[in-house]
């Protein structure tokens, strides 16, 4: 099988999906010509594949990066829009969160808008807190919204396809860290990884880490040096924040009776928050244990490397959570 | 107006400074985990910075971008301080927690230094109200380049600035790229100094590797603002000589291009004018260019000596 970056799984999707179908189209910053040239970048090599009609270099405009999905989604194109990092998509907020998030509602279900926007994210560049913020729990937030969060290049691919072909809003974040790490097994053949479904990337039976995007390193990290010492972890990779797999959650609580949940952005209002109050409303006789979250501290990332590495989550906060609860 | 032989000396140690302070980063940029981050430098473009803040008074403020370097060393920042944080050091004006791209010197007025294109114009007009709110004989210079220009921030800006003639001056850095955008490809205007008159506010553009030429355009527009007739735009044409970022292979630039721009360089324009009419010798050349060499050896040697912050550091001066 073929091993690709999760930069080049996203771009062989958007190439599967810009060959199927002539209605999707890709617009961002440098989405063509580009300051970084590096083939393990997703949108490399666009441009001499598909022309400047479907891969269109912005200006500096977020704005209208978002409401140019928006507008062309409703008129039946399936747009690939890029946010170039995270901290940007507040400039683009008021078209996605105020309206590619609720005109079709507004609509009373008539219009559809049938719009991808991706988005780079993740610490751990030097780039400090203006480059590296997660704000998933921002778009979480939004009904009318799905996010879509992919760990392994695998499951990028196939989550970004389902993506495109749907006719809602999706946003896409991308972890930086993943463009860069060793490359994975990705199938060659095509296929769709369906939305709102959790995927266990590890079974275990003494604890549940639910996790997602770049947290799962380390948490496949944490649970290895565990196992060593006879601790079974079972890792739930949450895939899409929203809509929940709060079945594939649950089950998994059920079964070890303990949670941990673990993702790289800040702490107070993190998505964490959202898997507790699932499982406290509805698992709450499966706990053993009271639950616990490895999170981001409540700072913005600052750029210093001691500092940087203080900020970012890894594999023993992740060990001395685990030990904290189990006897 | 002359400007004055002084003037014209201080204009060129202020572009020297800053071209060697690049160099050095350029050099340190490529040796592993020695600088964390994206290296964003303004080879070519030393004018801009140097003219502006020359022409402004110690409590002018400024608000600059993610090519901030040139502007703060001639806003008067000390190099040692800049050098420790891009370091990521403790003793970085920062302590650590902005490194090259965020740079904020309140002490010397440069309370902000945003990478978010286009977040310089909001910002200054805030700063420039409060220096109009308080009847202060100041104003705020804000730079920003082409590109942000197409932000929507940018024409939110200029139009309240000129509604409430604001005490601010927006030095557009055109430097004919945004990213890996040659000029054209971003907006249709040839001059964005033509969209100032969208807003009711007088445009100037100004040869912007000419220092002189741009320290006057900033003294002009710095009297009106104090006058309280409003802010201006000054459009500084220049070159970026290198990629976006020391990264960027910037295949995109046409080398002859960048060639025919490197001839114009602005240090060499002012030393040689200054040298063809005798104002200086070769041998002061000589010596300015040894000092801030000088000035660079020593905050590199400060930054290479200083301590990192400790770890738990990062979760102070979040809330005070
Ligand atoms: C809101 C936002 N969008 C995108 C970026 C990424 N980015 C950084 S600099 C830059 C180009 C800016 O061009 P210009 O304003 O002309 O400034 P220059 O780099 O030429 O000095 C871009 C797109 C950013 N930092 N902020
Ligand atoms: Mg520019």
């Amino acid at each position: 099988m073929q091993k690709l970056g999760m930069g080049q799984a996203v771009n062989q999707a958007l190439r599967e999906e810009m060959h199927r179908d002539p209605g999707v189209f890709i617009a961002g910053e440098g989405v063509g010509v580009s300051i970084h040239v590096n083939p393990m970048l997703p949108t490399h090599g666009l441009l001499e594949e598909f022309g400047p009609g479907r891969v269109k270099d912005t200006p500096v405009s977020e704005a209208v990066i978002a409401g140019l999905a928006v507008g062309a989604a409703e008129a039946g194109l399936r747009p690939v829009v890029e946010i170039m990092f995270n901290p940007f998509f507040t400039l683009a907020s008021d078209m996605i969160v105020n309206h590619a998030a609720k005109l079709r509602y507004l609509s009373g279900g008539k219009s559809r808008f049938p719009l991808v926007v991706r988005i780079k994210s993740g610490a751990g560049f030097g780039a400090g807190c203006q480059h590296s913020h997660n704000l998933e729990a921002w778009v979480a937030h939004c009904p009318g919204l799905q996010v879509v969060m992919p760990a392994t290049p695998a499951d990028a691919k196939g989550l970004l396809k389902t993506a495109i072909r749907d006719d809602n809003p999706v946003i896409f974040i991308e972890h930086m860290g993943s463009y860069f790490a060793p490359p994975m097994p990705v199938p060659e053949e095509e296929y769709l990884t369906p939305l709102g479904r959790a995927d266990i990337k590890r079974k275990g039976r003494d604890l549940t880490v639910v996790t997602w995007s770049g947290m799962l390193g380390p948490a496949m990290n944490a649970a290895e040096t565990l196992s060593r010492e006879g601790i079974d972890i079972e890792i739930v990779d949450l895939r899409t924040l929203t809509p929940l797999d709060r079945k594939t959650l649950l089950s998994s609580v059920e079964k070890t009776g303990r949670l941990i949940v673990m993702h790289e952005a800040t702490r107070t209002g993190g998505f964490a928050g959202e898997i507790a109050a699932v499982v406290l409303e509805q698992g709450f006789e499966y706990l053993k244990a009271p639950l616990r979250r490895v999170t981001g501290p409540d700072i913005p990332v600052p750029v210093s490397p001691p500092l940087e590495r203080f900020y970012i989550p890894n594999a023993d906060d992740l060990i001395a959570a685990v030990r904290e609860l189990l006897p | 107006m002359d400007v004055s032989v002084e003037k014209k000396i201080q204009l060129l140690e202020t572009m020297i400074v800053s071209r060697k302070f690049s160099d050095a980063l350029k050099q340190l940029c490529k040796i592993k985990d020695k600088i964390p981050g994206m290296m964003i430098v303004a080879d070519g473009q030393e004018a801009v910075g140097s003219g502006v803040c020359g022409a402004l008074e110690p409590d002018d403020a400024i608000i600059t971008n993610h090519r901030s370097h040139n502007h703060l060393l001639a806003k008067g920042a000390d190099p040692k301080a800049l050098m420790a944080e891009i370091y990521g050091k403790k003793t970085g004006c920062n302590k650590g927690k902005s490194g090259t791209l965020h740079l904020a010197v309140p002490e010397i007025n440069a309370p902000c230094t945003t990478t978010v294109v286009g977040a310089t114009l909001p910002i200054a007009v805030g700063r420039a109200f409060a220096q109009q709110y308080r009847k202060q004989p100041r104003v705020t210079v804000c730079f920003f380049g082409d590109g942000a220009a197409d932000e929507g921030s940018f024409h939110e800006s200029l139009n309240l600035a000129a509604l409430w003639q604001l005490p601010l001056i927006f030095v557009c850095e055109n430097n004919l790229y945004a990213g890996g955008q040659r000029y054209e490809e971003h907006t249709r205007v040839t001059d964005m100094a033509d969209r100032a008159g969208g807003y009711g506010m007088p445009g100037m553009i100004v040869d912007g590797n000419d220092a002189p030429a741009v320290y006057r355009a900033a003294l002009e527009a710095r009297q009106r603002a104090v006058s309280g007739n409003g802010p201006t735009l000054i459009e500084c044409k220049t070159y970026r000589w290198g990629g976006h970022s020391e990264t960027d292979p910037h295949e995109y630039q046409p080398r002859d291009e960048i060639k025919a721009w490197r001839d114009k360089c602005p240090i060499r324009r002012l030393s040689e004018a200054l040298l063809d009419q005798k104002v200086i010798t070769a041998a002061q050349m000589a010596q300015m260019t040894s000092q801030a060499e000088g000035v660079v050896e020593e905050a590199v040697r400060f930054a290479e000596q200083s301590p990192y912050p400790a770890p738990r550091e990062a979760l102070e001066d979040v809330y005070t």
